[in-house]
């Protein structure tokens, strides 16, 4: 769908507010939209300043995990460890359903650079890599021919607007692996080897990229630092939640009137996301499940929508807020083949470190698989039941968990499905 | 616990109810290992310096603790109390059992690996007798990933004990891990071949039967085999290393852990020179010239006192010896000579190539290709470039041929036609001691006990892997007899007498007994080779 989305109920335009305009894209047109003036404030503050203004603005981090961002900025080394510091950017987008990324980059790619800017001087990095999905072709192209010109402009590079301050930027094209978006892995990824997930700790505060002290932020994250240093904490607090303040990005995918990417402030009920925001379900049909986070997360039913989108509300329903990212299903989906199709994303993307997750996520997959042929026995289903308590917490990284969660709460809300494909080799689904 | 300038430097753990103390920076997974408490690994392997933690088969519960733990990336603390065995560990431990055998073809009947086996010995102790799995099984296929080793991918755990041990011991980035998640498997890096001098290491070291030497293909199941801790005869290094025979055979040699000489490891040169000595045909019985010019056997009593009135009518003559022969022999040789009023004596050392193991410098396959050399110059032998027959009338005494590769010189039938008496002690019957005037059959060093000396000095014992071939005895059994029967001293027939009394007469080398030694051996003697003696 077209951009801007901004007509639609309840959105809020903080993030995606030049989302659209071609100009934004250039510094020209950037620096018209008051561009580059948080940096120029950055520069002349003291980096534990910045990371206290973050931290008071309650920002958590947008890739999934929803951790504090100005804690983790706090846990890098001070001015004492001369190591030289690193700030990473992922930008590999990988988690299926998941595409608010993407529309950063490749509207607002200065946003994303200032916003890196100031997240390294405020944890004292020399050096910034963004670390790009590498199928993301043209916002490549876009974001490249961005640090470029900010590079010229003087916003990269030695020296920056005259401070003394100098850091410089890369931008690292990765090959396309999900689990290079998972933070140690892409660390593994961009030091040139497999994109493995390394056991923590030491943490990447510690030990991160080339063995020096690393901040690995999301995109959606970095590109919320220029607003709040521009216009204060407090002044970010006034959308969302006390815990889960700010706006997020919404990438709602599936059985939608309107698909597409909202800003929203979080705490928006689901219901109103799916049916005042999105316009509801094609054709009148009933809603089935909703993945609320991306596919990593729990199913939702239909009943648990009046939930708080924070992160806090999701985790009370027993999902996550994960990317919000929900996956709309109607009653038309066999939820069976939907999480068979996750199992089967999460196999095939296992890196093959751990036992567990190598072995156990393409044994989920083969067992839905065979399910969904019609040759599933009852005892499939503890099987699976089983199977889940195997994978969850005992690996590296939490991939192999992450297809617990879906697989668990389809097992608990929606057993009638696959009940019905094991003992009369049919599906609920209409 | 010991605290001293305020720098800890260990710390005291429990670990099932076991305290043990243990240098700061210890990994709970050594610790529990010092409290004699047995937690199962894959990944982890003491000579590869990193530890992913991947294979999670070593996880276990740390009180104060939410989650499992690897033991073997887990800092050992002050005070933390482990349990490795809670429900929760051992069902994790069963779960990562059932994960491996989900794809695990279960051909142990005809797998190498068989009885040495850890997911086997694992799956025994942890896992479950019953199969969950309804799933056909994934079928990967094998493959060659060098001219000497194969690979069965659908045998493989994936620990990547191999891919480490390429990259961070032998740094040579030949081996990979291809593909990902269940689809992984080992691979040569594309445009590369695996041809390293140390890569027959990765076979000692898979935990399962996925890496296979050629050379040991379905040859011998591990409860038919013995084995004999031993010293690598294939250059001056003295790698400690097993020997491992089936019926009488040597089927391979794998290392033995010695930290002070090859770590873990050993050389592929190591390896394949030693199944040479299956070959050949031996010397089996004593022979004697008798008086129509011919060779006829003896039994041991004649042969020796004849050859003992023979040696008592020598006066001077020439020696030569072998770089093969142990310390023990060579000792009672040079009281021989002396006796015989001999001095000096000679022998020549094949020579190759030198390949040094990187992550661990002092494994290095040398150029001199023989275990004795420094053994051999200590008891005052010359290495000679060449070997010429002795001088018209004087004594010859050769003191085993070398294993490969003799001399052009020795080869000749001539060598030694001229001498007034020859004796020639071997474990073969080669060309020129067909001229002897008696052979007296010895072991080679598989077959006896005895010791070498390294090219640092370092002297360390191997033991007895074969049986001896006929009547054949140690040639320092042989020759102490001789020189008791020549009225010098007493016979020895322990290898540990023998040794003990060489320590005790060789000014050269510090005292010790056959049981200080032990079997990683001692650095008795001083440093041989160019610059005797100096750093």
């Amino acid at each position: 769908m077209a951009y801007p989305h901004r007509h639609e109920n309840e959105t809020t335009t903080l993030l995606s507010r030049h989302m659209g305009e071609e100009k934004a894209r250039h510094l020209d047109g950037w620096l018209e939209r008051g561009g580059y003036e948080a940096l120029r404030k950055a520069v002349d503050m003291e980096p534990d300043e910045i990371t206290g203004v973050v931290k008071d603005s309650g920002l958590r981090g947008r890739g999934g995990a929803g951790f504090p961002t100005g804690m983790k900025w706090s846990f890098m080394p001070g001015a004492d460890d001369d190591r030289p510091h690193y700030l990473c950017c992922n930008a590999d987008e990988s988690e299926p359903g998941a595409f608010k990324d993407r529309e950063i980059m490749r509207w607002t790619p200065h946003l994303l650079i200032e916003g890196c800017l100031i997240a390294a001087r405020a944890i004292r990095a020399g050096h910034v890599y963004i670390y790009v999905r590498g199928e993301f072709f043209p916002v490549i192209r876009i974001l490249n021919d961005a640090v470029s010109e900010a590079y010229e402009a003087g916003y990269i590079g030695e020296d920056i607007l005259g401070s003394g301050w100098s850091c410089d930027l890369t931008v690292h094209i990765g090959a396309g692996a999900y689990i290079a978006g998972e933070e140690t892995g892409l660390m593994s990824s961009l030091e040139g080897r497999r994109a493995e997930p390394r056991v923590k700790p030491p943490f990447p505060a510690q030990h991160g990229i080339f063995g020096q002290p690393t901040t690995v932020n999301n995109v959606e994250t970095l590109s919320a630092v220029p607003m709040i240093l521009s216009n204060g904490a407090d002044w970010y607090r006034q959308w969302g939640t006390e815990k889960s303040p700010g706006t997020k990005l919404w990438c709602c995918s599936g059985h939608l009137n309107r698909p597409g990417n909202y800003e929203l402030a979080l705490g928006a009920p689901l219901r109103d996301i799916i049916y005042d925001v999105c316009g509801g379900i094609p054709d009148g049909r009933d809603l089935r499940a909703v993945i609320p986070g991306g596919s990593s997360t729990a199913f939702l039913t239909p009943d648990e929508l009046d939930c708080e989108t924070t992160y806090e509300g999701l985790k009370e329903v027993g999902s996550s807020l994960g990317t919000a990212s929900p996956i709309v299903m109607d009653e038309s989906t066999c939820l069976l083949k939907a999480m068979r199709r996750i199992a089967h994303f999460y196999a095939h993307e296992s890196c093959g470190q751990c036992v567990q997750c190598r072995e156990g996520t393409e044994w989920v997959t083969k067992i839905l698989e065979r399910i969904e042929h019609g040759e599933g026995k009852m005892q499939d289903i503890d099987n699976l039941y089983d199977l889940c308590e195997q994978l969850t917490g005992r690996t590296i990284c939490v991939l192999a968990d992450s297809v617990v969660f879906p697989l668990k709460s389809s097992l608990d809300k929606f057993r009638d499905e696959y009940e019905a494909h094991i003992l009369r080799d049919t599906c609920t689904a209409s | 616990m010991s605290e001293q300038n305020g720098q800890k430097d260990t710390v005291t753990l429990t670990i099932d109810g076991v305290e043990v103390t243990v240098p700061e920076g210890t990994r709970v997974l050594d610790a529990a290992q010092r409290a004699g408490v047995v937690v199962p690994y894959y990944c982890y392997h003491p000579g590869i310096p990193t530890r992913p933690a991947q294979c999670r088969v070593c996880l276990v519960s740390v009180e104060g603790q939410g989650k499992l733990q690897p033991s073997c990336v887990l800092d050992a603390q002050d005070e933390m109390v482990v349990h490795t065995a809670t429900e929760e560990a051992k069902l994790a431990r069963k779960s990562v059992i059932e994960f491996l055998l989900v794809n695990h073809p279960l051909d142990c009947p005809i797998c190498d690996a068989a009885g040495q086996c850890m997911l086997q010995d694992y799956a025994f102790e942890t896992g479950q007798l019953e199969s969950r799995l309804d799933e056909p099984k994934q079928v990967m296929g094998r493959d060659r990933i060098s001219d000497d080793i194969m690979y069965f991918a659908d045998r493989c755990i994936i620990c990547t004990r191999c891919v480490r041990f390429m990259r961070e011991v032998a740094e040579d980035d030949a081996l990979i891990v291809a593909e990902r998640g269940h689809r992984a498997y080992i691979d040569t890096f594309p445009g590369t071949k695996l041809d390293n001098p140390f890569q027959g290491n990765i076979v000692d070291i898979c935990p399962v039967g996925a890496l296979v030497h050629e050379d040991f293909l379905f040859k011998a199941r591990y409860w038919d085999m013995d084995s004999a801790s031993s010293v690598c005869p294939g250059c001056s290094n003295g790698c400690n290393v097993a020997i491992d025979t089936k019926e009488n055979q040597i089927v391979r040699l794998k290392p033995r852990h010695n930290a002070e000489v090859n770590s873990y490891w050993m050389c592929d040169h190591g390896r394949k020179h030693l199944v040479m000595a299956n070959r050949g045909i031996r010397a089996e019985v004593p022979l004697l010239r008798g008086e129509d010019g011919e060779l006829r056997p003896a039994d041991w009593a004649e042969a020796l006192e004849t050859v003992a009135e023979r040696l008592g009518e020598v006066s001077g003559g020439r020696a030569v010896v072998s770089p093969h022969d142990c310390n023990e022999s060579l000792f009672y040789l040079r009281r021989l000579l002396d006796r015989m009023g001999i001095d000096g004596g000679s022998f020549t050392v094949e020579r190759g190539e030198e390949a040094t193991l990187s992550g661990f410098p002092k494994l290095k396959l040398r150029a001199d290709r023989a275990p004795n050399v420094s053994g051999a110059e200590i008891f005052g032998f010359e290495r000679a470039d060449g070997l010429s027959g002795p001088e018209a009338g004087a004594a010859l005494v050769v003191l085993e041929e070398r294993l490969q590769g003799a001399p052009a010189e020795l080869d000749d039938e001539a060598f030694g036609e001229d001498a007034s008496y020859f004796l020639y002690l071997g474990s073969r019957i080669s060309p020129a001691a067909r001229a002897a005037d008696a052979i007296l059959p010895v072991t080679s060093f598989a077959e006896m006990q005895g010791t070498f000396t390294n090219w640092e000095g370092r002297v360390q014992r191997f033991d007895q892997a074969l049986r001896e071939p006929g009547i054949a005895r140690p040639a320092w059994m042989v020759l102490s007899r001789v020189l008791e029967l020549m009225g010098e001293g007493e016979a020895v027939l322990e290898a540990a007498d023998a040794f003990e009394r060489m320590v005790g007469d060789t000014a050269p080398m510090e005292e010790a007994t056959w049981a200080s030694l032990g079997l990683k051996g001692a650095p008795l003697a001083p440093t041989a080779g160019s610059g005797a003696g100096g750093a």
